[in-house]
């Protein structure tokens, strides 16, 4: 709403172009591109050229934005068709991405309706999935008369996912939501995760069975990894969902209808007996409950495992896979090396997370190893 | 019409809590917020809040920590009030969720922060205001007894005849709709006004609108004078680094390697209260000791890497992404910018403004905790113990009362106006030009150091601005998310504040807290240890006038750290 001349960069101003795709919903017209030149330090943000866009030449740019410090969550677009923030994504960068002599493109998110220019509904989406969840802590009793006394790293597990700033930027990349745009998402389910690894939340078990039992819920993730890539907090979205299961499946064995419980129990068995995924035996495993002799299988998994049946069919089609390499399946050179890191990992008492709070470092960060070490300097 | 007996106005941490507050107590609560309240400007609050929670800490020890860090400005009973409620308001919001920091007995853990003779600032990593303000959303959203208007406009307070503020005149950001909201009782919680200041480390939102429809209506303003500039702000951006980095060992130096700090503040060096360390910092610069680019720099690389990546990651993002820099490496240049309106709507303890019917809470409010210099960590607490008691009381104040009528045509005035400036055909400058060399003309001529010339010369330029913004035009000319014409209503609450910024600071002939005059160098308790307050006068404005500083227990003494 206000204006951004924010006094001097350091280096000099380059010149850029941006091509934004405008919606006026007044105007009875469909959405439109169209080009601005800016003069930028390149070290600015692709939200400071369209505020300089809108301060000289056309106010009327629709942009939520705010801080300008990725901090409150308001300006999440797509820029050269990846989501992000506006304010930490650098103009430099942007340009070097869309290539030389073309534009930076910039438009609103996926996933969601577009009220104007590059303004969403996040109501409509965003925050529905988010109430979904129950976004409240519900501790069993009444609180305590001092705080409650829960481990420090329990509430440092939480902090990744209390740093999420509801940008919304993962839920505009999901690629499961572009399929199912029930699926709970990312974002709420990152919040739920919140709540479920809260030592203080009394509705553990409960939440968790709400989830798995939910055709939209954890189990409707497919690890596809595009909300971590575009989280601007490193919140990891997908790591926070893959927490939830592991909860569900290993701390309260929750046997869903959606056979989330069978899939993943089905998968691990197959890598620890072989050491590689064995994909013949994954569908029928995976849908008789984990086991091919015991076999009870649920009475809605025998219509999923007739509806997967296409794909088999199309991936026979497409030479992706044969009968051959599906029944019998190719021996590789490390099968024997991988069912031992299987053992050694299994046989830990303790579960590794990956926790930025924790060991520190930024995905992003080639020299993440060093902080687990502490790295005194 | 929508009605209620108590209309929150923002919905950050103070207008969140005040929210809570008046429903618990059994009121019909409406909150509205010109951006969704998640992304309200509490989420900046990055390094914690004070409470004397541990049994050797004591609340008598945070309120004189407070009182010496306002320059001794602040009202003692407010002080008291805080920093005695403190401890069971981080316990309430302990309970309802907030991910605080733990210590290895699993208890609340600290961190050191500025101006403070103990450890007593709890914390969520370096997102505390991030994860409060989160928090009380999910109560909000637990809680849908209490009505949310989210990205609504306010544009102006409302009377009834009897002159009680009886609601506020709204505009629906989605549609361009105006709609009259009634109320028992208004309470502004609006934030403060950075963005009067170029450049801030406040937010684009930050535009002073509560502060300015206040004064409008006739409710006082006191000690808008009082203007902190943060000691550590990226140069250019004035993007924040949390006073947090010193809490956890940062030091400062000029760009001869000293640590400067040793010369202004031996005792307390980097954590002396923010004025102080702002001041050292620009004599540095203004001496010639600091970097080319008008700089001092910021050491955090004594810290272990690992505690910075734990309790600093955010300002570890920020250096990356904003500077350019591994703060964990190398230091950042910093300087002193624009951060926080000590300064506000007058209020008493309970968040009641002089005019009836409307309360202020939060950083537009002045009640006064803070006085010439806010203590880091001081704000978060402000906002909620004062949200909390302005809403609890605004209930209680309402219950038995009919609902008022609104009077006049304020409605038809604001619709007006908007259509007015809608309509207008393009004449002079842009609105951004306007608003630039306002903020320019401030952080030259009003910010750590002043004089009696300059700030003349600012009250001329600001004078001249509050006429040309009415000959402004926008380019948006429809009606769904006309964030242009937004723009215009926000220049012109920004032009109040101002205003009445400098004509407190000219009128402050001495220098106490954030107030340092060149000309006035001394403290002088004798002539100027009282509140300045502004009210609206006709032409006239602001007309000035004088309230006591309240105090209990501590007398003013010299201000060392």
């Amino acid at each position: 709403m206000s204006t951004s001349e924010n006094g001097a960069g350091s280096a000099e101003p380059e010149s850029y172009t941006l091509k934004v795709r405008r919606y006026d919903p007044e105007s009875g017209e469909t959405a439109y591109w169209h080009d601005y030149g800016i003069e930028l330090d390149p070290a600015r943000s692709v939200l400071d050229g369209i505020l300089q866009v809108k301060d000289r030449e056309d106010a009327s740019i629709g942009i939520r934005c705010s801080c300008r410090a990725a901090i409150c969550g308001s300006c999440s677009v797509r820029i050269n068709g990846t989501t992000a923030l506006a304010c930490n994504t650098r103009i430099s960068d942007a340009a070097a991405k869309a290539g030389s002599g073309q534009p930076i493109v910039v438009e609103p998110m996926n996933n969601f309706p577009v009220l104007k220019d590059l303004i969403v509904d996040m109501d409509a989406v965003h925050w529905k999935k988010v109430q979904r969840v129950v976004p409240w802590l519900l501790p069993d009793s009444d609180p305590p008369e001092r705080e409650y006394i829960v481990p420090a790293e329990a509430m440092i597990d939480v902090t990744q996912s209390m740093a999420c700033i509801q940008c919304g930027a993962c839920v505009g990349a999901c690629l499961s939501l572009e399929i199912d745009p029930e699926f709970v998402g990312p974002a709420a389910l990152a919040k739920a995760y919140r709540f479920v690894g809260d030592p203080r939340d009394g509705q553990t078990e409960e939440r968790l069975r709400d989830l798995a039992e939910d055709p939209h819920g954890i189990y409707d993730c497919t690890h596809c990894f595009a909300c971590i890539e575009v989280c601007p907090k490193d919140v990891a979205p997908m790591s926070q969902i893959m927490r939830l299961r592991r909860r569900a499946t290993a701390d309260y064995a929750i046997k869903d209808k959606n056979n989330g419980y069978g899939h993943e129990k089905a998968f691990v068995d197959i890598i620890e007996k072989w050491g590689t995924l064995h994909e013949a035996q994954l569908l029928p495993r995976s849908f008789g409950d984990g086991s091919l002799v015991k076999g009870q299988t649920e009475p809605g998994a025998v219509k999923q495992l007739v509806e997967s049946l296409p794909t088999a069919m199309r991936g026979l089609r497409s030479g992706k896979v044969s009968p051959k390499k599906a029944l019998v399946h190719p021996k590789l050179p490390d099968q024997e090396n991988v069912r031992h890191i299987f053992k050694e990992v299994h046989d830990r008492d303790e579960r590794i997370e990956l926790n930025l709070y924790i060991v520190g470092e930024n995905s992003g960060d080639e020299e993440g190893a060093q902080a687990e070490g502490g790295g005194e300097s | 019409m929508p009605q209620h007996d108590v209309l929150v106005i923002g919905a950050g941490l103070a207008g969140q809590r005040a929210a809570l507050a008046a429903a618990e107590s059994g009121a019909s609560v409406g909150i509205i917020s010109k951006v969704h309240p998640v992304r309200s400007h509490s989420n900046a609050a990055a390094g914690g809040i004070n409470a004397a929670l541990n049994p050797e800490d004591s609340w008598e020890s945070h309120a004189f920590d407070t009182v010496k860090g306002s320059d001794y400005l602040g009202d003692q009973d407010a002080i008291e009030i805080m920093c005695r409620e403190a401890p069971d308001e981080v316990l309430h919001l302990e309970h309802l969720g907030v991910t605080f920091h733990r210590n290895e007995e699993g208890r609340l853990g600290t961190r050191a922060f500025g101006g403070a003779s103990a450890a007593r600032t709890y914390y969520v990593a370096d997102i505390t205001g991030q994860a409060l303000l989160h928090v009380l959303y999910e109560q909000l959203m637990k809680h849908d007894e209490v009505e949310r208007f989210e990205e609504w406009f306010t544009t102006a307070l409302v009377r009834d005849d009897t002159g009680r503020i009886a609601g506020a005149v709204t505009r629906n950001i989605r549609d361009g709709s105006l709609e009259v909201f009634t109320a028992k009782a208004v309470i502004l919680a609006s934030g403060g006004n950075g963005q009067v200041f170029t450049p801030t480390t406040n937010a684009l939102i930050c535009t002073g609108d509560g502060i300015a429809m206040a004064y409008r209506a006739g409710a006082p303003l006191m000690d808008m004078e009082m203007v902190q500039y943060h000691p550590t702000t990226l140069a250019g951006l004035g993007l924040l680094i949390t006073e947090g980095a010193r809490g956890e060992g940062a030091h400062l130096y000029n760009a001869a390697g000293e640590r400067f700090m040793e010369r202004y503040a031996p005792n307390k060096m980097e954590l002396a209260s923010r004025d102080v360390v702002s001041r050292a910092e620009q004599t540095e610069i203004d001496e010639g000791r600091g970097f080319p680019d008008g700089t001092v720099a910021l050491d955090i690389t004594k810290v272990p890497r690992q505690r910075i990546l734990q309790a600093l990651r955010e300002i570890v993002n920020v250096g990356r992404d904003f500077a350019g820099v591994d703060i964990t490496r190398e230091p950042i240049h910093i300087k002193p910018g624009n951060h926080y309106a000590m300064g506000g709507i007058k209020t008493d303890v309970n968040g009641e403004t002089d005019v009836a019917g409307l309360y202020a809470a939060g950083e537009c409010a002045c009640v006064s905790v803070h006085g010439g210099n806010r203590l880091g960590a001081n704000s978060l607490l402000d906002t909620l113990i004062f949200g909390r008691r302005a809403g609890a009381h605004a209930a209680r104040a309402g219950k038995g009362m009919a609902m008022p009528s609104p009077a006049g045509s304020e409605l038809e005035r604001e619709r007006e106006a908007i259509d007015a400036i809608v309509a207008r055909d393009r004449t002079g400058r842009r609105l951004s030009e306007l608003k630039a060399e306002m903020g320019k003309t401030m952080d030259a001529d009003c910010s750590v150091f002043r004089d009696e010339d300059r700030l003349r010369g600012a009250l001329e330029t600001v004078k001249r601005l509050q006429e040309e913004v009415n000959t402004v035009s926008v380019d948006d000319k429809g009606s769904v998310f006309n964030q242009d014409v937004l723009g215009v209503l926000e220049l012109q609450f920004m032009l109040d504040n101002a205003e009445c910024i400098v004509v407190g600071a000219i009128e402050r002939k001495e220098s106490r807290g954030a107030q340092y005059r060149t000309d006035f160098p001394e403290r002088n308790d004798d002539d100027w240890l009282k509140h300045i307050n502004l009210t609206v006068k006709g032409a006239d404005s602001p007309e000035v006038s004088y309230s006591e500083v309240t105090m209990t227990q501590w007398e003013p003494e010299e201000r060392k750290y």
